[in-house]
């Protein structure tokens, strides 16, 4: 188990390493740089002044330069200042992520407990009218987009209520902030929570055919016990891929929803970043969400083992 | 005696009825203005920003030496009032503006506001100075200033290269704060410091504006709000729902679309909606300098193509305005007038006739229903760039040109006008001030940095000099006219429409004006109050 954890280690900085790479040429392909832009919003170019503040920001230099300069600043906890706000990126990055990390846990929360539960159930009761009524809201839930779902409960709130469930910035109690992100959770985890319950109910199904939940209905034991402790423990392991592989994407992939529900969190302000060409603001962010998702990847294997003992005695 | 009491009783009605008018109408202090913001804006410095997303949040922290006055809509010379300046003189032939300044004003961070600030500010503008903007887009509104000289603490004045009694609207404009000496450059992008009637608190980018009372604003009895809000929400949808809601008490200026204003009206029929022109002006820039457009013909067809009221009809349901250069009359002040513009090609009601014509012209160029003109119409990737940008290429088919949209992002859209990489292009042009100096020098003038097709005509520049100094208001306006109309024939930047867009408030916010002929200067916000 030891040797497996360093070697998914030195495999997780490797890959952190690639992915710097990967992240400061790719920003540079794109053309355009934060100065092109300013210019642009100002509505003239003057190549004097242009030069003077490509050389104040250092973006006039070398890639390699530029390289080594962000990654040993990286590494040395020095982040760099944002070139828009002037002000350090870290002070810019951390306020954001509790935001974008507490809709995203929310949303993970509202998939696993809804998706898991109906998933079990709807294989149980295969070839029902409640499964084939789950099997129609979990296709609904894939194939609505979350944006448009967002529009569509801000119109309907304001139509039918008169409110707007959009981001308060300082709620007064804990209901008020759960309800700050409750909306917008449940928004974009209907359709993490269809991607789960129809993995849950396909894993299930297979589960449910093996010959040691025959042998342990034959033993008498009850429905609640197969299902739940032998089956679903068994079947649950491609569910929790899933999850991980959501809970990744939901770091970097709530654009829309913090778009539609006006929420300052890391994914609207990482394209603002890209929009604007604020270098140290995205190479940092991406930076982060890049180990987010290779620690969440992590922390799949290590449950796999944990889940699995033939992973630790194979690797 | 019955009919006295009644008398009696109908005079104290109306009297109580008058004073309860009254007290409605009597401004009332206190309460935050909640306003949603249509983006964040690069920095807090106005001087460094041409976008009026700077503006709106950013001019009621400072005040100008002049400024438009903030209750009438149209911007003149005749209604500039003294705001740092309690007066001004012109004098020495109209070739020194000279201002006695007002004492006792104080920055918001205690020291006091002196002579040598305003000419730290022009000086900076001007490039005069050891402290640089990091960006100066409107160093050429000072072309000709020579110098800026203080005489004591509290006068100042502006010794000019000639007349140019348009100066002082330039001075006026929500673009020409005075900025404090004592305060870099870089601080004012992110804290700034100012003296007008509120300070600023915090700006989180993306998020959020915050701006509180300035208890110590020379104006006494001012401003009447404790302060203003913005919040940061780009997605439009989100934000207009959210004032339908009652989130917020007034929009974004000229946010609302016309389309999305029939929206607004039914979601929120108690709000006060007003539609007024931006002084933003569609064009079409033409690279003149490579085929085909090298061929005064085929610019020529091209604007004769123009069906203006199409644009107008589709994009605005007929609210917008058909032009020149300057903003068209009433709003404008300087705008041809009808007749006049429809004796330029292509501005004529026969819109088939001009097409026919066009086609002649594209005929004797060598171009006919066998042979089309492929050419790339390149334009910003935004919707009012790209959706008039469509209309553009469907009217050039009807001349034998087949235009392909070539959306380029933000980034990429200047340098690539800059470096003359298009053949035709979709652009707009916003005006701060509605004064032909600012839109001729800086649209027009051989060398200008804003004068993206490098036209250069040395014959018009010498009437831009001509009326730029005249005095007499009526002249002068003969004299752009006549210049309007030569730079549409010369189809020196073809101008397809002046676009007009609503703002809306909630019943209860009162006091505020909506400028009509810029959108620009009209953000002080210390008239505004809230009937709550």
């Amino acid at each position: 188990m030891f040797a497996y954890l360093v070697r998914r280690l030195f495999l997780m900085l490797v890959t952190l390493f690639g992915i710097s790479i990967v992240i400061f040429f790719l920003l540079r392909i794109v053309p355009g740089n934060i100065v092109d832009i300013l210019f642009a919003a100002a509505g003239y170019v003057d190549p004097a002044d242009k030069a003077n503040l490509e050389k104040e920001l250092g973006i006039d230099q070398p890639l390699i330069v530029q390289y080594w300069h962000w990654i040993s600043g990286f590494l040395r906890g020095d982040f760099g200042y944002s070139y828009v706000s002037e002000k350090p990126a870290l002070q810019e990055i951390l306020p954001r992520i509790p935001i974008t990390a507490r809709l995203a846990g929310l949303a993970l929360l509202f998939s696993a407990s809804i998706g898991i539960p109906l998933g079990v159930i709807s294989a149980v009761k295969q070839g029902t009218k409640l499964d084939y009524a789950l099997r129609v809201v979990s296709l609904s839930g894939l194939s609505l987009p979350s944006f448009w779902l967002g529009l569509l409960i801000l119109t309907a709130s304001v139509a039918m209520f008169g409110q707007m469930p959009i981001f308060n910035p300082n709620p007064q109690t804990w209901l008020e902030a759960f309800a700050t992100y409750a909306v917008p959770a449940a928004a974009v985890g209907f359709r993490s929570a269809a991607l789960t319950m129809r993995i849950t109910r396909s894993s299930m199904l297979e589960v449910l055919r093996q010959d040691y939940i025959r042998t342990a209905r034959a033993k008498g034991a009850s429905d609640a016990a197969v299902n739940y402790h032998h089956a679903l423990k068994n079947a649950i392991l491609p569910v929790i891929t899933v999850i991980g592989i959501e809970a990744a994407f939901l770091i970097g992939g709530l654009i829309v929803t913090e778009t539609v529900f006006n929420i300052p969190g890391v994914a609207r302000f990482l394209v603002e970043a890209i929009r604007w060409r604020d270098y140290p603001i995205v190479q940092n962010l991406v930076m982060f969400i890049a180990v987010v998702v290779v620690f969440a990847n992590f922390t799949v294997d290590m449950l796999y083992a944990v889940f699995d003992p033939r992973i630790r005695y194979t690797d | 005696m019955r009919s006295v009491w009644a008398l009696a009783a109908v005079a104290a009605l109306s009297v109580l009825t008058t004073s309860t008018t009254t007290l409605a109408g009597e401004p009332k202090q206190g309460g935050i203005l909640r306003m949603y913001h249509r983006d964040s804006p690069g920095n807090a410095s106005i001087h460094e920003g041409a976008t009026y997303s700077l503006n709106v949040p950013f001019m009621p922290v400072f005040n100008n030496l002049v400024i438009y006055k903030q209750d009438e809509p149209q911007n003149s010379l005749n209604n500039i009032v003294p705001e740092l300046a309690e007066s001004w003189a012109w004098i020495n032939d109209n070739k020194t503006l000279t201002f006695k300044l007002r004492q006792g004003v104080k920055w918001h961070d205690g020291k006091p506001f002196t002579s040598a600030d305003v000419k730290c500010t022009f000086d900076m503008l001007m490039g005069k100075s050891q402290q640089k903007f990091r960006q100066n887009p409107r160093k050429a509104w000072y072309n000709e200033v020579n110098d800026v000289a203080t005489n004591g603490d509290f006068e100042v004045s502006f010794n000019l290269k000639r007349p140019q009694p348009s100066l002082l609207a330039l001075l006026a404009s929500g673009y020409t704060p005075i900025y404090p000496c004592h305060v870099s450059p870089s601080d004012m992008r992110t804290h700034p410091i100012g003296t007008g009637p509120f300070k600023f608190v915090e700006f989180k980018a993306n998020e959020s504006i915050k701006l509180t009372r300035n208890p110590d604003y020379w104006r006494k009895g001012r401003p009447y709000l404790d302060g203003i809000e913005f919040t940061i929400i780009p997605n439009r949808s989100t934000a207009i729902l959210a004032f339908v809601a009652g989130k917020f008490d007034m929009t974004f200026p000229t946010h609302i679309t016309i389309p999305l204003l029939k929206d607004v009206k039914s979601q929120a029929p108690n709000a006060i909606c007003v539609v007024e022109p931006t002084n933003v002006s569609t064009n079409i820039i033409v690279n003149s300098s490579a085929p085909p457009f090298d061929n005064v013909d085929i610019r020529r067809a091209m604007a004769l193509a123009l069906d203006r009221k199409a644009f107008v009809s589709i994009l605005f349901e007929g609210q917008a305005d058909i032009g020149g250069t300057m903003l068209p009359p009433p709003q404008g002040l300087w705008g041809m007038p009808k007749d006049l513009l429809e004796s330029i090609p292509g501005y004529g009601p026969d819109v088939n006739a001009n097409r026919e014509e066009a086609k002649k012209l594209m005929q004797k160029a060598g171009y006919g229903p066998d042979k089309h003109l492929p050419v790339k119409v390149s334009t910003r990737n935004l919707a009012e760039y790209r959706d008039p940008a469509v209309i553009l290429i469907d009217q050039l088919k009807s001349i034998y040109i087949d235009g392909e949209l070539d959306v380029v992002e933000t980034a990429n859209w200047f340098p690539k006008v800059a470096r003359k990489d298009y053949m035709l292009g979709l652009n707009l042009t916003g005006n701060a001030v509605d004064d032909p100096d600012q839109s001729f020098y800086e649209n027009y003038s051989c060398g200008s940095e804003r004068n993206y097709t490098n036209y250069c005509n040395k014959e018009i520049e010498k009437l831009f000099d001509v009326q730029s100094q005249e005095t007499d208001a009526g002249k002068r306006k003969k004299l752009v006219w006549d210049i309007d109309k030569k730079l549409q024939e010369d189809v020196a930047r073809p101008i397809v429409f002046h676009a007009r867009a609503g703002t809306c408030w909630q019943p209860y916010v009162k006091g505020v004006t909506v400028m009509s002929n810029s959108s620009y200067n009209g953000y002080r916000y210390q008239d505004v109050w809230m009937d709550k």
